[in-house]
């Protein structure tokens, strides 16, 4: 046998960065071949990307014909910045929205903050002093000239549609799930039936049905205002499928934990407050939040029924005949926003993911 | 008097007639709340003078749809563009799956490549992809790429017979000629046969252990008799290819930019969702399971088809067939680029014209909820037949 009295070389260099190259890039002929693939493909797409968005820009001047190199012209998003952001808000009342932010700003900080006292505290504010607040500064009230939501629009307009659906969805899909899991037969079919429906049909055709239907079943004089329709549409839609979320957390939960509490006498709802939510919600936290994605993805489409979110409105900027033709820089700004949101929950859900692990 | 306290008490108190009493009171409370939805809406309609009822059907639409793939003019009935809208819809749905899956199953698995750089852009990929909205990906492969391309003239081409410009993507049309059909009915024959051939050779397996290439010997049958079939009927099947004539494309299939556009977007977006329940499926398959198959001596393709393909496909086929439904309901955002599909035709244009919003979005609801309702029956239907004997 040759192969058998051949002499052996010494092992393949694993280490360093040459060790490293060989073991992941270049292992064996066809993984070469697809890194020369994977390099070209970059090669292809990536520099002219960069020249486009930052080396070719143009970022100094006021209209369009400052945009002279041939890269993005930011000068379009630069120019049109407030509509983007606020919408048709009153220049002279944008303090008020910023005022909101600002306060949001501080207490999110406070809370992402490790091992700071009274955070219970500053979440209970968040969560019922806070949407009061919001709504006396942004609408209008208690002395402010109030302002009319159908000048509300741009990235405000998105997050104050994603912030209400988010909050007000939770509470409802928590209560929509213990209903399904119910051992009353009527409550559970109810439940079923309604969670069903929403998570079956597509969120146009809620908003549809949210702008022709809603105003039919109202009594007479009863008129919502459109913002609303739409926040009812989604709070529902999005409540269903957290209810969902919230049942596989509910159905996770180990039968022992529902016979201990029982065995305690601790009543039904005092079992699900006290044991079993806190537990099971725990477990569903990154399903929670990747929902909450979701539906921050999904207020882009309330420009259907004629609603100026983010995405809309600078759909309506670049139709200006002032800026015709800049469609690619909104876009990509857009999608940048978008990402830069969706990235941080998603993030900042691995992290809690990794904080809350008890390592059951 | 004692006694009747307690009874009483032991009444109010029992567990079986407080669940019966909360269940009678939330039924009552849904039966009010539908009650004053109705008799609201009943007085509404009423006061604006809107019919009910489905005879709108059958009236002519009087409007035209800009694709159909059924006869359609403006004297068809409100009915007829349902289903022309209901077409569309499945037809987006249709192609968006097939290339979701293509791409998805790539990335999915470059993601698991040994390969650092192959793994990263696929990574890139999927992160990029699913956090930006889908309405946002379709706008800009309508408006940004697809609009902006040039007129027919200065086309981009491929072989001369795919040319795509911002009238729409033009591909060669297959015509088939006289004697075509002896071609198909051959087709269906050796599939026929071919289906009995894997069930003789599993039957085989089992009683002899022997295995036989059932998979080989049927493509080599089937594409065999097709390209013979072919040969002897004189190619009757031939490809009608578009031309430039004037300032647009003749001949050939046309797909208009709003369907290219859709698909392209649902496709790329779903495919991002779909490489993330690929790469899942596989990871969930233990190693230990090549490391035994390995041991007892199969060859690297049959670990592949019999051990790891099989698993994964358990835990990778319910969450992909929701991918599917996603998507089929995403092309709902069809409406948003004046693509004709179910909710633009039917609760866009229809609604506008008729007023009955209740019954149109009524109609258009119970399509998608019908849809997934069938699928969740099949989904259970899986689950149930890929069960493990003894697994809870």
């Amino acid at each position: 046998m040759s192969a058998a009295n051949k002499e052996i070389g010494p092992p393949v260099i694993e280490l360093g960065v040459m060790g490293w190259l060989r073991k992941n890039l270049f292992s064996n002929w066809y993984n070469s071949l697809l890194t020369i693939f994977g390099l070209y493909l970059l090669y292809i797409l990536i520099p002219p990307l960069v020249n486009w968005i930052f080396l070719d820009a143009n970022f100094v001047g006021s209209t369009r014909d400052d945009c002279t190199n041939e890269g993005a012209c930011w000068i379009f998003i630069q120019q049109n910045i407030k509509l983007i952001f606020y919408g048709l808000y009153p220049t002279e009342e944008l303090w008020r929205i910023n005022f909101v932010y600002l306060i949001l700003l501080i207490s999110g900080v406070y809370l992402l903050i490790p091992n700071l006292k009274h955070k219970g505290w500053v979440g209970a504010f968040l969560l019922i002093i806070f949407p009061i607040i919001c709504v006396v500064m942004l609408s209008g009230g208690l002395g402010l000239e109030s302002v009319e939501t159908r000048l509300w629009g741009g990235l405000f307009l998105t997050l104050v549609i994603a912030g209400v659906g988010i909050v007000l969805s939770l509470p409802i899909g928590v209560m929509l799930a213990l209903g399904r899991r119910s051992k009353l037969p009527v409550v559970s079919l109810l439940c079923t039936i309604f969670i069903e429906i929403w998570r079956g049909v597509p969120l146009i055709t809620v908003l549809f049905m949210a702008s022709n239907m809603f105003p039919l079943f109202m009594p007479e004089g009863v008129n919502f205002d459109k913002l609303i329709r739409a926040l009812i549409g989604v709070m529902f839609f999005s409540a269903a499928y957290l209810a969902e979320v919230v049942r596989g957390g509910l159905q996770a939960m180990p039968k022992g934990q529902y016979e201990a509490s029982q065995a305690v006498g601790l009543t039904y709802w005092r079992m699900m407050a006290l044991v079993i939510l806190p537990q099971s919600l725990k477990m569903v936290i990154p399903a929670i939040i990747g929902s909450f994605i979701a539906i921050f993805k999904d207020t882009t489409l309330v420009l259907v029924i004629g609603l100026f979110d983010f995405l809309g409105i600078i759909q309506f900027v670049g139709t200006n005949p002032d800026w015709l033709g800049f469609s690619h820089e909104g876009y990509v700004f857009a999608a940048a926003v978008f990402w830069v949101f969706c990235y941080a929950m998603s993030w900042y859900s691995q992290r809690l993911e990794k904080k809350l692990d008890t390592g059951r | 008097m004692e006694t009747d306290k307690s009874k009483i008490g032991s009444f109010i108190f029992n567990r079986s007639v407080q669940g019966i009493f909360y269940q009678l009171v939330t039924l009552g409370l849904v039966a009010l709340g539908i009650y004053y939805i109705v008799t609201n809406t009943a007085r509404n309609m009423l006061e604006r003078g809107l019919a009910s009822g489905f005879h709108f059907l059958g009236v002519e639409s009087q409007f035209d749809i800009g694709m159909t793939l059924i006869e359609y003019s403006p004297t068809s009935t409100y009915f007829d563009s349902f289903i022309v809208g209901l077409l569309n819809t499945l037809l987006v749905a249709g192609i968006g799956i097939l290339f979701a899956t293509i791409i998805g199953f790539t990335v999915g698995i470059m993601r698991l490549s040994s390969n650092w750089l192959i793994a990263k852009i696929a990574e890139a990929y999927v992160e990029i992809l699913r956090n930006i909205p889908l309405l946002l990906q379709i706008f800009f492969w309508y408006f940004a790429v697809l609009r902006a391309l040039p007129k027919p003239k200065q086309s981009l081409e491929l072989y001369d017979s795919f040319f795509l410009n911002n009238r729409g993507l033009f591909i060669p049309d297959t015509v088939f000629g006289e004697g075509s059909s002896i071609i198909f009915y051959m087709l269906w024959l050796t599939i026929i046969i071919s289906i009995g051939i894997f069930i003789w050779a599993k039957r085989r397996q089992n009683r002899t252990g022997e295995r036989f290439p059932a998979f080989y010997v049927s493509t080599a049958l089937i594409l065999g008799t097709f390209f013979i079939s072919l040969a002897a009927t004189g190619f009757p099947v031939s490809f009608e290819y578009p031309e430039l004539k004037g300032f647009n494309f003749k001949g050939g299939v046309k797909l208009i930019p709003e369907l290219v556009a859709l698909t392209f977007a649902l496709a790329m977006y779903t495919a991002s969702f779909i490489a993330e329940v690929v790469r899942g499926g596989i990871m969930a398959v233990s190693k230990g399971q090549t490391e035994a198959a390995k041991s007892v001596g199969l060859k690297q393709n049959l670990i592949l088809r019999l051990i790891i393909i099989p698993q994964a496909l358990r835990v990778i086929v319910p969450p992909l067939t929701n991918q599917y439904l996603n998507l089929t309901k995403n092309s709902s955002l069809a409406a948003a680029i004046a693509y004709p599909d179910l909710v633009l035709v039917f609760a866009g244009t229809a609604l506008m014209q008729t007023g009955q919003a209740i019954e149109i979005i009524g109609m258009v609801m119970g399509v998608y909820l019908f849809l997934s309702l069938i699928t969740s029956l099949i989904m259970n239907l899986f689950n149930r037949f890929m069960k493990v004997d003894g697994e809870r």
